[in-house]
């Protein structure tokens, strides 16, 4: 390819050893980030750091509901990493039409937005709603279970880097037990995060009985993709968590973020599965378990599990602890089928 | 076409008349008669071409309104009180992004101690929010208001709250003249947004904005209240023309022409404060009145032109700036900057309680004389007050005022011992 070539460069994504290469599917199942007519709904130039889950998380989503909808989308976004890093004034990376108002409020905007398209009889358009894991396990909470429960027609995407990232990493309801935060700080006897009883966001979801749920991550893009090109079949509130490491947050080599989630899923620590209507449908199985000391390990915000005290023990308690939560996800989801294979089951 | 009705339907059914497409509702007290209406009127078929939605809160209420408004829908809401206040953080919002959204507020007292009755609390705390906000006098001037809000609020693509009075006005059942759907159609054209979220023509709203232009922003919603200074009175034209009736505009003036005593008020107790100056006036007394009827944007030019001239000012608000007084006598004040006059705050009718004609005349009789003190409350009975300011002194543990100064009052219970 010459300078002068008029054609976007596409680079394949790195699959690792457990997905298939682009090259190898039938052309319609290839990933949209492979297509050369992708809508670059976040475009280049934005201020995400390097290795941002979030930010690569967020280009596929929305690439792919852009492309079924043959670009017939609007997004509302909720304050944090995702809004700021993208539209730094006078610049924004949206190819899209694209609204902003406030931390708590993006469900309800969304479903604003869908009434208004609904009045003008624009029923072509739909609704993408999105934010971080603190503006929807927590202040956003209220807003997004009135627009479950009225099923008005939202997908809503969280982004899960599990604390509050862009006002410089506090606890979130979604912060894992034993993490350290900036408000969870590594000290004293129980250093971390405290073990408390967790707040599954998708679970709660389901219990509205909206039409569909998912779980997705940055190490599974194909899988991403399929789920959002799945929610957008269907009308009504929809639910997808996507797990998005945040180098910064977590502690993580910038280059570590996919090798990171891929660990989360793989320890059972992060399930990947679907529901309709309240009923989990499909689940991803685990290729190969690793304890989940392999996942934490790799992340500083977990370090003082590692050297406990002045000798530097390691906490093999609270260790297991955690290796109890994803057993738990394991059996609760069906993770690892009788003969150990990980097929995924769809 | 004259009708006896209850404020709130009556408003209810103007709403509608306006053709909202997007009505949010989520019911608080005494508001919740309003979207009750609108409601009821979706449901029949009446008012077509509209999404009612039930929210979960208030701030969810107005976080409805601001998509629906970004996507080119003609909104309306109304709320109270706390419900103003629980959508404190979209409120701002709506106004910093330029939303037309109108807003009804049934204005409540704001607690603790909690109070479902009648104050401007509400609304005063939102007053440099940067929505327009229009006081009602009446029940006649809530139904006109809220067709000017809309024309108002969408040539200027600035939200505008409609205030009036809780059960005074919302409640009472009066005769009223609705108009018609074809009247209300020939005032107001349809909704022409500025900004619209539309995947043709994608644009990003609601981006960050730093120091280097926050300042130019802000100044754009100032100067936006500025020229809605001028549209305010211009609509108010139009709007006699279509229906014939003097309604809306800055300020109405009472009397004023060679007032010594001149009154200023927003809202219902105008009403009440005329009958006294009827009376006074019979007597020959020289008293006056104007009513505020556009608070934000503050008429300061208008004002001041009403007040021209007056020898003294007796403000009388609804609402309490406690530390400082009174909200509207200070904004008065700077209307008066260039020809100073005293300005009495008379802080009146909060949570409710009557504002009396016998109370008023002796306020006004006492300011004549000159012997009104800066800042006064009407009717606040002085010995509880007394009573609980040594008992708290007395005792550490003194417990709730509110409960206390209930017990002092209500000789039924036995007071609390000093």
């Amino acid at each position: 390819m010459t300078d002068t070539t008029p054609q976007q460069r596409v680079k394949f994504y790195q699959t690792g050893t457990h997905t298939i290469g682009n090259r190898l599917l039938d052309e319609t199942k290839r990933t949209v980030q492979a297509s050369m007519e992708r809508a670059n709904a976040i475009t280049s130039g934005h201020r995400a750091c390097q290795g941002c889950g979030e930010a690569l998380g967020a280009r596929y989503a929305l690439d792919s509901a852009m492309r079924v909808t043959d670009g017939q989308l609007v997004a509302v976004n909720a304050t944090g990493c995702l809004e700021v890093f993208t539209t730094p004034y006078p610049e924004t990376s949206w190819q899209i039409p694209w609204l902003h108002s406030l931390f708590g409020n993006a469900p309800a905007v969304a479903t604003g937005v869908a009434a208004a398209l609904r009045v003008k009889g624009r029923d072509d358009v739909r609704v993408i709603a999105q934010g971080g894991d603190g503006g929807t396990t927590d202040i956003g909470f209220g807003c997004l279970s009135g627009m479950f429960e009225r099923n008005d027609d939202v997908l809503y995407i969280c982004y899960d880097n599990e604390a509050y990232m862009n006002t410089g990493v506090q606890r979130s309801s979604a912060t894992p037990p034993a993490a350290r935060t900036a408000t969870t700080p590594a000290l004293g006897d129980a250093p971390g995060n405290v073990f408390g009883t967790g707040k599954n966001l998708p679970l709660i979801a389901m219990a509205h009985n909206i039409p569909y749920v998912a779980t997705a991550s940055v190490a599974d893009l194909h899988d991403l993709e399929d789920k959002v090109v799945k929610a957008m079949s269907f009308k009504g509130a929809r639910y997808i968590h996507i797990m998005v490491p945040c180098p910064l947050g977590w502690g993580s080599a910038s280059n570590a973020t996919i090798n990171v989630a891929r660990l989360a899923i793989e320890s059972g620590l992060f399930p990947l599965f679907e529901a309709e209507h309240g009923e989990v449908t499909t689940s991803n199985k685990i290729r190969r378990q690793v304890p989940v000391s392999d996942y934490l390990r790799p992340q500083r915000r977990f370090a003082h599990l590692f050297k406990k005290g002045p000798d530097g023990e390691i906490d093999t308690d609270r260790i297991e602890k955690i290796q109890r939560m994803a057993d738990a996800n394991i059996r609760r989801f069906n993770l690892i089928t009788d003969d150990g294979e990980g097929e995924t089951a769809k | 076409m004259l009708k006896q009705v209850e404020g709130s339907a009556a408003v209810a059914e103007v709403v509608a008349f306006c053709r909202p497409e997007v009505v949010c509702a989520y019911p608080i007290t005494p508001q919740t008669h309003i979207v009750e209406g609108v409601g009821a009127l979706v449901k029949a078929g009446t008012l077509q071409n509209c999404e009612y939605i039930n929210v979960e809160s208030e701030f969810a209420a107005l976080s409805v309104a601001i998509g629906a408004s970004a996507t080119g829908a003609r909104t309306y809401t109304a709320t109270a009180s706390q419900g103003l206040l629980f959508m404190a953080e979209a409120v701002y919002n709506a106004a910093g992004l330029g939303l037309p959204i109108v807003m009804t507020i049934g204005n409540r007292a704001i607690g603790a101690p909690i109070n479902i009755w009648n104050d401007h609390t509400d609304s005063m705390s939102m007053k440099d929010s940067g929505w327009i906000q229009l006081f009602a006098e009446t029940n006649q001037e809530a139904v006109d208001l809220h067709i000017q809000a809309f024309r108002l609020a969408e040539e200027l693509s600035c939200p505008v709250m409609v205030c009036i009075d809780g059960f005074i006005l919302t409640h009472a059942y009066e005769r009223i003249d609705v108009p018609t759907q074809e009247e209300v159609d020939a005032f107001l054209p349809p909704f022409e947004p500025v900004q619209v979220l539309d995947p043709a023509e994608p644009y990003s709203i609601g981006a960050m904005v730093g120091p280097e232009a926050f300042t130019e922003v802000r100044y754009l919603a100032h100067e936006k209240q500025l020229q809605a200074l001028r549209l305010i009175p211009e609509i108010a034209d139009v709007f006699k023309d279509v229906f014939g009736r003097e309604t809306g505009g800055l300020v109405h003036p009472y009397h004023t022409e060679g007032a010594d005593t001149v009154a200023v008020a927003l809202g219902s107790v105008n009403g009440t404060i005329k009958d006294v100056i009827d009376q006074m006036r019979e007597d020959g007394a020289s008293v006056g009145s104007v009513s505020i009827c556009s608070f934000r944007p503050f008429p300061l030019e208008a004002l001041a032109a009403a007040l021209a001239g007056a020898k003294r000012i007796v403000v009388i608000e609804k609402s309490l700036a406690p530390g400082l007084g009174g909200v509207v006598a200070s904004n008065v004040r700077m209307a008066l900057a260039e020809k100073p006059v005293p300005v009495h705050t008379v802080i009146a009718g909060l949570g409710g309680r009557p504002i009396t004609m016998t109370s008023l005349r002796e306020v006004f009789e006492v300011a004549g004389e000159g012997r009104l003190p800066d800042i006064q409350f009407l009717d606040l009975d002085h010995s509880a007050v007394e009573h609980e300011i040594v008992r708290a002194r007395a005792t550490r543990r003194s417990g709730p005022t509110a409960e206390n100064v209930i017990r002092q009052l209500n000789p039924c219970r036995p007071a609390a011992k000093a």
